[in-house]
């Protein structure tokens, strides 16, 4: 079996006397996504903000690529930072820079890449999230969804391993919702990144799940996903700081649990 | 005590991240950019304001001064008073309060809103320590330029008295202007040049300290704000005092 990209192991969190994570034990294979699901404030973003080391666990392990993350030095955090890629909820682009500034941030600010290149790395990853046109904009210039894929497109740039959304979707509209699923999509099955998606959007979440996007004659569609594909995303659903659910959109669909039941209708 | 537990903790935060600081300073990477960038919003960005309240300050000691001197028949010198308050205390303070209105609002504010819409979070998780790239320079910037623009508010000040005194008091310039230097000693000099170094770092680390720990959204921004001004003025009228206390045993 490969090894995990990452790997929660045994994870408590509690922020004073409320218990936000309690023992929380999975997995994400190489190539592989995750969409964690729950209700608000059940710890979903918490998980995210572990894996990159803005916060710190009380107990239990985390590896990142291998490596322990959960007691690492900041400054060692910022070379395992460098393989993830982060999407935060609304964004959170830089206001008092360009869109340019802001998708090529890491690698004009934290490596020594000639300007030229790292000006091409952003048209190529502006281009991939269909922004190319955008790149002299400040970011209070665009629309919400157009902000989002920016936001993707700055995950991006530095070719991270892995990718984590923090509520890709919430608070677009529907159309916008989707064509943020689908960059998810491509992200997954054409540059077969590794993901954790965390969100409470249940309609993208079974989109991005039953969806693959394919290549054909140069062409590039979104079709229903062949059973191979379905096995590459796998849901979790947090509840009271536990794992109440691992496992596919079907076996999600037809569980019995009665909270399960309550939060998918 | 409650309260008592909270003021700990924010002092332990604060000394925190003035280690942080000290660390961002002697070690790589630096963010020249950013530096440059601070010293224009910093020293460039208040220089009107020092300019119109040195000038100001100057003007009204000489006519209050020049009242209080009649009294002995001493208008002559009002000059010594002029520049001993202006070097010693008023240069130093009044500089160090305006630059708190006016820096210290700006970066809690600038600080508070990238804390509530999760950018300083994305600056780390882009690699990117933000103690380094956001509050070393603006550090830096602070401890610079509050001397700088001190000695300017300093000189606009001497300037302003002496047109009041020859416009309003009748006394001549070159005797205002001798007056001024016999006022000056060496001792004050230093003690109107250290103070600031000292004023301008405390206003831009509370600042900064206040903006680094907002919380809750656009009013945690408003609080933020009002607390980098409330607390800064109040922290640099209370260093003043240590400081010149100190001074005054080091210097004479």
């Amino acid at each position: 079996m490969e090894a995990p990209v990452i790997k929660f192991d045994g994870v408590s969190l509690a922020f004073d006397d409320k218990v936000i994570l309690d023992g929380v034990s999975f997995d994400l294979l190489p190539g592989r996504m995750k969409i964690v699901l729950g209700a608000s404030g059940a710890g979903k973003s918490t998980i995210l903000r572990l894996i990159l080391g803005l916060l710190r666990p009380d107990a239990g392990q985390i590896f990142v690529a291998g490596e322990r993350v959960d007691n690492m030095p900041e400054v060692d955090l910022m070379a395992v930072r460098a393989q993830l890629g982060m999407v935060f909820q609304e964004g959170a682009l830089f206001d008092s820079l360009t869109v340019r500034e802001n998708v090529g941030y890491r690698l004009f600010e934290e490596t020594d890449m000639p300007i030229s290149e790292v000006d091409a790395r952003v048209k190529e990853v502006l281009g991939f999230v269909g922004l190319d046109e955008y790149a002299d904009r400040m970011p209070s210039e665009l629309s919400g969804g157009q902000r989002r894929r920016v936001a993707i497109a700055r995950a991006l740039t530095a070719r991270p391993r892995i990718l984590l959304y923090d509520e890709p979707t919430t608070g677009l509209d529907p159309i916008t919702a989707l064509t943020i699923d689908d960059e998810i999509i491509k992200l997954r099955d054409l540059e077969n990144v590794s993901s954790i998606i965390v969100t409470h959007q249940l309609r993208d979440a079974f989109h991005i799940a039953t969806h693959e996007a394919v290549q054909r004659n140069g062409k590039l569609e979104f079709v229903k996903a062949e059973p191979a594909k379905l096995e590459e995303t796998e849901f979790l659903m947090l509840k009271n700081g536990k794992i109440a659910f691992e496992g596919q959109a079907e076996e999600l669909r037809h569980s019995e649990d009665d909270y399960l039941r309550a939060f998918l209708s | 005590m409650s309260w008592a537990k909270h003021a700990v903790g924010e002092v332990q935060e604060y000394l925190r991240m003035l280690i942080q600081v000290g660390r961002g300073l002697v070690t790589r990477p630096i963010y020249r950019h950013d530096i440059v960038e601070q010293f224009d919003a910093i020293g460039i960005g208040s220089l009107t304001v020092v300019l119109l309240t040195g000038t100001f300050t100057g003007m009204v000691l000489a006519l209050q001064s020049g009242m209080t001197l009649d009294q002995f028949g001493a208008r002559s010198v009002v000059g010594r008073l002029v520049s001993a308050s202006m070097v010693k205390e008023l240069g130093p303070v009044l500089t160090a309060l305006m630059v708190t209105g006016r820096v210290g609002s700006g970066i809690a504010a600038e600080l508070g809103s990238m804390m509530v819409t999760e950018q300083i979070s994305a600056l780390r998780a882009l690699g990117t320590d933000p103690i380094r790239k956001l509050v070393v320079p603006r550090v830096l910037a602070g401890v610079i330029m509050v001397p700088l623009l001190t000695i300017v508010g300093d000189a606009v000040g001497m300037i302003g008295g002496g047109i009041i005194s020859s416009t309003q008091l009748q006394v001549a310039s070159s005797v205002y202007w001798s007056s001024v230097t016999d006022g000056l000693f060496i001792g004050d000099i230093w003690m109107g040049i250290i103070k600031p170094f000292v004023l301008g770092f405390v206003l831009v680390t509370i600042a900064c300290h206040v903006g680094m720990r907002t919380k809750g959204g656009t009013q945690g921004v408003g609080r933020a704000t009002t607390n980098a001004v409330v607390g800064g003025s109040v922290a640099v009228l209370a260093a003043d005092f240590f400081v010149t206390k100190l001074l005054i045993a080091w210097l004479y």
